[in-house]
This record gives C-alpha cells, sequence and structure tokens, in this order.
C-alpha cells in the first residue's frame, strides 16, 4: 500500500519514527526511574524500582525492534530476491599460494627437520591434561560409611528443631507433631547441615490403640509415640505434611504418601520404602532418648542399596 | 467602657471547657467500655452465658455433635476441646457444617460474637481445655525474623512459606492464612482443627506462637521485594503463566513478523 500511496508513506514512516521516538523516551524513563524511586531500607523499594527500571528498560528495546520490523515490512521494497551459491572451493593460484605459505612456514620454523623439538611438543601436549585429572580424584572422598549412619546413638535425647531443648514424653499430646533433631546438632562445628539432613526426625504421638506394630518394633514406640526420618526414601524431601486424622504422612515433592500408624509404609507415590523408624523410649528424667541409631540408611536408595 | 467590639459571650469558655470535658471523658468511658468488650471470653463464664450457650449448643450443634456434647457418628465429642477450639470453628464459619466433603471451609459466619463466646463458655464448662487466647498473646510485635524460622520448621509444608496454602491428599489442603485473623491462627495452632496436628504450649510456646503470627502479618503487610507473587503459589503457577502468556506473546510476535503488510 504505501508504494502505491504517497499519504500511506508517510504515515508509515511517522508511525516507524514515533516507534524509535518511544524507544528514547522508554530508555530516557529508564534513567530517570532508577534516581527517582531509589532503592532504601524499605523492601518495597525494591520491587518499584525493579518494576519501572525494567518497563524503561522494555520499552527502549522493545521500541527499537518493533520500529525496525515495521520499517522493513511497510517502507522497504517486498520484491523477492534469489541469490546463487557460490562454490566453495578456491581457485587453483589460491589453493597453490597456500601450500606455499605451509611449506614456507614449515621451513622456516624447521619443524619436519628438528625432531627433538617436536618430540618434546608432543610430549608436552600429551601430559599438560594430566593435572586436570588429579583434580577430578580431589572430588572425593567417597562417602564411606556416612550413608548408612547418622548421629543418632543409644541415649541420645530428642530435641526440638531448631531451639534444641530436650523433649519430654509428657509434651508430646496426641495429635501433636515434633520437629526433631538430635540434641547437640546445634553445638556442632563441622557438617551440621550434613547431619541435620540425615537426622532430622518427625515425633508423633497416637493413640495406642491405632497402630500396628510388628512383633520386633513394639518396644521401638513410647506410648503411641513414634518417631520415623523426615528425610524421603524417594528423592530425600523433608515429609511433613501430616494429617492428624488419617495419620498419613505426605512428601510435597512428589505426592509420596505414609501410613504412620503402619510403620509409615507407602499408601501413594513414587517412593519404594517405607520412611525408617527410630527406636525411641524415655530416660529417668522422662526425656524422648534413642535406643540406638537409625537400623537402616535414611533417605533415598543410593547404588549399594 | 462598653466592650462592643467582643463577640464572645462571657459563657462561651465555660461551654467550652464543659464540651471538651465531656468529649474526653465520654471517650474515655467508650474506649474502656470498648476494651472490655474484647475480653469477656478470659473472664470466668457466668452462669447465665454457660445456660444460654447450652441453649444455643441444643439448637444448633447437638444434632451431630449429641445432647451433652458427648459425639456422635456424625461429629467428635466436644468434651474437653476448649474454648478456643468453639471459637475457631464457630468463628471461622467452619462450624456448624452444612456439606460434607473432604473437609469443612471457612464460610460465613453464622453467630454474633457475644453468641459464639457463650457456646464457646458451654463447651469449657464440660471439661477443661484450651482457652482463647487473650490480647496481649495477640499482639502482632514479636520477633518476625524468629516467627520467620519457626514457621518455615513446623508451618511451612503445608502452608506454604509465606502463608499462601497448599494441597493435601484426597481433596484436603492447608488454607491460606492470609487475612486470618490473629486470634483464630492461636487457636489453630492450639486446637489442631481438622487435619492440622495440635502444636501445645511444649511444642511451640505461647512467646513463639506470637512470634509466628508476627511474621505472618508482617509477610501480609510488606509487599515481596522480588516483584508480582501471582499467588505465591510457587512454580506451578510461575510456569503457567510463562508457558500461557510468555510463549503466548512470543508466537504472536512470530506471527506478525511473518505476516505481510497492509
Amino acid at each position: 500500500m504505501t508504494d502505491k500511496s504517497v499519504k500511506h508513506e508517510k504515515a508509515a514512516a511517522r508511525q516507524v519514527a514515533a516507534l524509535f521516538f518511544t524507544s528514547i523516551v522508554g530508555s530516557a524513563f529508564a534513567v530517570y526511574a532508577y534516581f527517582a524511586f531509589p532503592i532504601t531500607e524499605e523492601l518495597g523499594t525494591v520491587r518499584l524500582n525493579t518494576l519501572l527500571l525494567g518497563l524503561g528498560i522494555t520499552l527502549g528495546l522493545l521500541g527499537i525492534g518493533i520500529g525496525a520490523v515495521h520499517w522493513a515490512k511497510t517502507l522497504m521494497p517486498d520484491a523477492e530476491v534469489s541469490e546463487e551459491r557460490h562454490i566453495a572451493r578456491g581457485s587453483e593460484e589460491v589453493r597453490a599460494r597456500a601450500v606455499e605459505i605451509i611449506k614456507l612456514a614449515d621451513s622456516e620454523s624447521g619443524f619436519s627437520r628438528r625432531k627433538l623439538i617436536r618430540r618434546s611438543l608432543y610430549g608436552a601436549l600429551a601430559l599438560f591434561p594430566l593435572p586436570a585429572i588429579m583434580i577430578f580424584g580431589d572430588l572425593g572422598p567417597n562417602p564411606g560409611d556416612t550413608l548408612r549412619h547418622t548421629m543418632w546413638k543409644k541415649g541420645t535425647r530428642l530435641a526440638k528443631d531448631p531451639s534444641g531443648l530436650p523433649i519430654k514424653a509428657s509434651d508430646v499430646t496426641i495429635g501433636s507433631v515434633f520437629h526433631v533433631i538430635p540434641e547437640g546438632l546445634s553445638e556442632l562445628e563441622h557438617h551440621k547441615l550434613e547431619e541435620k539432613a540425615k537426622a532430622a526426625v518427625l515425633l508423633v504421638r497416637l493413640d495406642p490403640a491405632d497402630i500396628k506394630e510388628s512383633e520386633e518394633r513394639k518396644s521401638w514406640s513410647y506410648d503411641g509415640i513414634v518417631a520415623y526420618s523426615k528425610i524421603c526414601t524417594h528423592v530425600g524431601c523433608p515429609v511433613a505434611l501430616y494429617e492428624q486424622h488419617t495419620h498419613h504422612l505426605l512428601c510435597p515433592c512428589h505426592q509420596s504418601t505414609f501410613d504412620v500408624t503402619d510403620a509409615c509404609k507407602v499408601v501413594f507415590g513414587p517412593a519404594s520404602r517405607p520412611l525408617p523408624q527410630l527406636p525411641i523410649t524415655v530416660d529417668a528424667e522422662g526425656y524422648l532418648i534413642a535406643q540406638s541409631d537409625f537400623t537402616e540408611p535414611v533417605g533415598p536408595s543410593f547404588w549399594e542399596r | 467602657m462598653k466592650n462592643k467590639g467582643s463577640r464572645r459571650s462571657p459563657f462561651a469558655a465555660v461551654l467550652v471547657m464543659a464540651a471538651g470535658l465531656a468529649l474526653t471523658g465520654g471517650g474515655y468511658a467508650a474506649a474502656t467500655a470498648a476494651v472490655e468488650q474484647v475480653k469477656p471470653a478470659s473472664a470466668v463464664a457466668s452462669a447465665a452465658q454457660v445456660e444460654e450457650g447450652r441453649k444455643l449448643f441444643l439448637a444448633n450443634c447437638a444434632s451431630c455433635h449429641g445432647k451433652a456434647a458427648e459425639g456422635s457418628a456424625a461429629g467428635p465429642s466436644l468434651i474437653g476441646v476448649g474454648a478456643a477450639s468453639v471459637d475457631f470453628q464457630v468463628g471461622t464459619g467452619r462450624m456448624p457444617g452444612q456439606a460434607s466433603g473432604p473437609q469443612l471451609q471457612a464460610k460465613k459466619v453464622q453467630f454474633t460474637q457475644e453468641q459464639i463466646d457463650s457456646l464457646a463458655a458451654y463447651v469449657a464448662s464440660l471439661a477443661p481445655g484450651p482457652a482463647v487466647p487473650t490480647e496481649e498473646m495477640l499482639a502482632a510485635d514479636g520477633d518476625a525474623t524468629r516467627g520467620g524460622e519457626l514457621f518455615r520448621i513446623n508451618c511451612a509444608m503445608c502452608h506454604n512459606a509465606v502463608g499462601a496454602g497448599g494441597a493435601l491428599t484426597e481433596g484436603k489442603f492447608a488454607p491460606s492464612l492470609t487475612g486470618v485473623e490473629s486470634k483464630h491462627i492461636y487457636e489453630a495452632m492450639v486446637t489442631g482443627p481438622q487435619n492440622m496436628p495440635v502444636f501445645n504450649d511444649a511444642n511451640l510456646t505461647p512467646e513463639d506462637k506470637k512470634d509466628i503470627i508476627t511474621y505472618l502479618k508482617y509477610v501480609e503487610e510488606n509487599p515481596s521485594a522480588g516483584g508480582y507473587e501471582l499467588a505465591n503459589l510457587g512454580p506451578v503457577v510461575e510456569g503457567l503463566f510463562a508457558w500461557v502468556f510468555v510463549l503466548g506473546l512470543i508466537i504472536a510476535i512470530t506471527i506478525w513478523l511473518g505476516a505481510k503488510s497492509n
């Protein structure tokens, strides 16, 4: 249309110029907004600042882009043009000249002649990646038996996360859920998070009549109080969505569901093993303590399991 | 000399003072009355209030919970659930329940606060249980940082890190905590309504609970620094936004680029 009518052509030209002008306004606004809405102590100012800055920059870039496309579509010729493909091979002269240059370089550097230099260079090139292999070796050390053990051991008190205060059996009323760490975890100087990631436990009190316990696990609970690893056996998310009435524990990542009344067996979802149970009892002062470490590795399956 | 210029009557000052006194005194009286209105639940319930509550109970609750709140197949026993439980369930409209489903949801409250207080007094008179928290326990002036940590450890797995709520199993869900009264948040922690576990005072001390409420009120009142939250529901909503709107925009631009100009 614009190549047929002068009026349309002028209008299109004005539109393109307007788009470029919009871009100028946007960029200028971005600069203005950066100074006019500074980031202060208050969190909300970060949001306003980034929002206005972003809008300005967007307008600045989009104006140029849309303007250029509009220009090409309306004002530039739209006749179709075909272009022949060129031969990739160089002419005989060019090829001969190239060979000449390579030969000259070889004779001047003596690469073919000086065997000692050439072979020692090959040796150097072959050996220089070796240090990288050494560094890969440092990705270790091998985990050893750390995947099979946690901080829990005989007599470790169950403590509240994050305060580390020990929990009395009488504190745990029916229907309540405690997020538990081993006592002493907060005082660890090294690997605190690694230990927490393995040792995190969920403590729940059920009506003893509701619990289905196998003969060998009868002594693992205390008066309806049961403790299970909080680390999902699927890929290790913290399983902590406890439903008080259904006694189901839900993992928020992939919806694996475990039945707390029945040894935390899987009732739904991708997890394939029950959550490991921590055998607990009480000490002389009435605090809950572990009878031992978990009797199986916690968390997801690994290569030797 | 006759003071012709003065437009003030000699009584004006007296009148102004009287009006001022009446306003401040009356205002104070009204304010103290309002303050006292707030905390009848924490005071010892009168026999009349318990009786009033019993009548309301028989008329509205007994068909499911039994004539003496002993429970039936349709509803649990309310003996020992305490005033806090009644104030939460009735005060958020969850009770009386109207439709069966995966869980009872908050809806329009059907009783006045006075009636709820009476019901709570009646249920509390049956057996001891958690009381309605006092104003002081609810003031959101605790430590929001500590409250945030406690919230992330104890609550966030179900209610989301900023209390936006989340899904549970088989149609159940943890509701959003935005806009929920401090009183009801506190009562929910103490009583563990429906599938929510109980957080007794040994687990989360009253101070812990206050800090948690402080945190929730803080995130409610302060805008997110990270831009618009898209309901704070995380990767699902954000992904949906990116796939539908951003991808849609890119497709639209691509079509425009390829289209012939008219």
